[in-house]
């Protein structure tokens, strides 16, 4: 089973940010923009982050930002965001950070064809750093094997 | 034989986690159940599992356990999955 469909407002490239807050909250930038969050996940990522540590970077350059369900996420979404200069999370052995996946659902269940498809991309250790030099949206909807959304194309 | 991936929240990474746990339990030709789950559920999912796999990140907050902790860095790296899986249950 392909990823969905990655509409254009869910992706941001080359985002300047100052720290691993705005990473996260370009993340979740993406999400709202693309219908599929309020800007209270944004908040409640960043929260996890602050309660948990940085276990949300969970590959060399790659963290995955994400919350638990809840009313302000409208419909599933992911989001990517490249940064135009790394920035450290506190991982131990995963910093710096170059590309933020921000991931919203809308339960516990429904999540889990989407992160074994994940999974099953980014077990290319090749992807992350393409992923972190992609210039276009383009570049990086073929990297992640997803389409754009029909109003789209 | 039990197996549980944790994360702070039980989505995204903890289920990431469990999809390549199963694919380097495959490889490793061994049978087991791999649960994810997040830090409040740990105590209670894990209280019959052998092995608990996070990330470093997290160790602190499992607390009181008998499985083994498994610290996994690269959660997409089926290799070292496969490696850590096979030390912690040969």
């Amino acid at each position: 089973m392909p990823l969905p469909p990655l509409p254009a407002d869910a992706i941001a490239i080359g985002v300047h940010v100052e720290d691993w807050r705005g990473a996260v909250a370009a993340a979740g930038d993406a999400l709202e923009l693309s219908g599929s969050t309020s800007p209270e996940y944004t908040k409640r990522m960043i929260g996890v982050i602050d309660e948990f540590g940085a276990y949300v970077v969970i590959a060399p350059g790659l963290a995955l930002a994400h919350a638990r369900p809840g009313p302000d996420v409208h419909t599933e979404g992911l989001s990517v965001v490249t940064l135009a200069e790394p920035v450290a999370f506190g991982h131990p052995h995963n910093d710096p950070v170059s590309v933020v996946l921000g991931l919203a659902v809308t339960s516990g269940d429904e999540h889990v064809l989407l992160v074994a498809e994940l999974a099953n991309v980014f077990n290319d250790p090749r992807i992350i750093p393409a992923l972190a030099a992609a210039t276009d949206v383009d570049s990086i909807r073929a990297l992640l094997g997803v389409t754009a959304p029909p109003e789209e194309q | 034989m039990k197996i549980v991936a944790l994360c702070g929240v039980g989505i995204g990474t903890s289920a990431i986690l469990k999809v390549n746990a199963e694919r380097a339990l495959a490889r490793l030709d061994i049978e087991a159940d791999v649960t994810a789950t997040d830090i409040a559920g740990v105590q209670s999912v894990g209280l019959d599992a052998q092995v608990i796999l996070t990330s470093s990140e997290l160790v602190d907050a499992i607390g009181k356990t008998n499985a083994d902790i498994v610290v996994i860095d690269n959660y997409f790296d089926v290799d070292e999955l496969t490696a850590k899986l096979e030390t912690a249950l040969g």
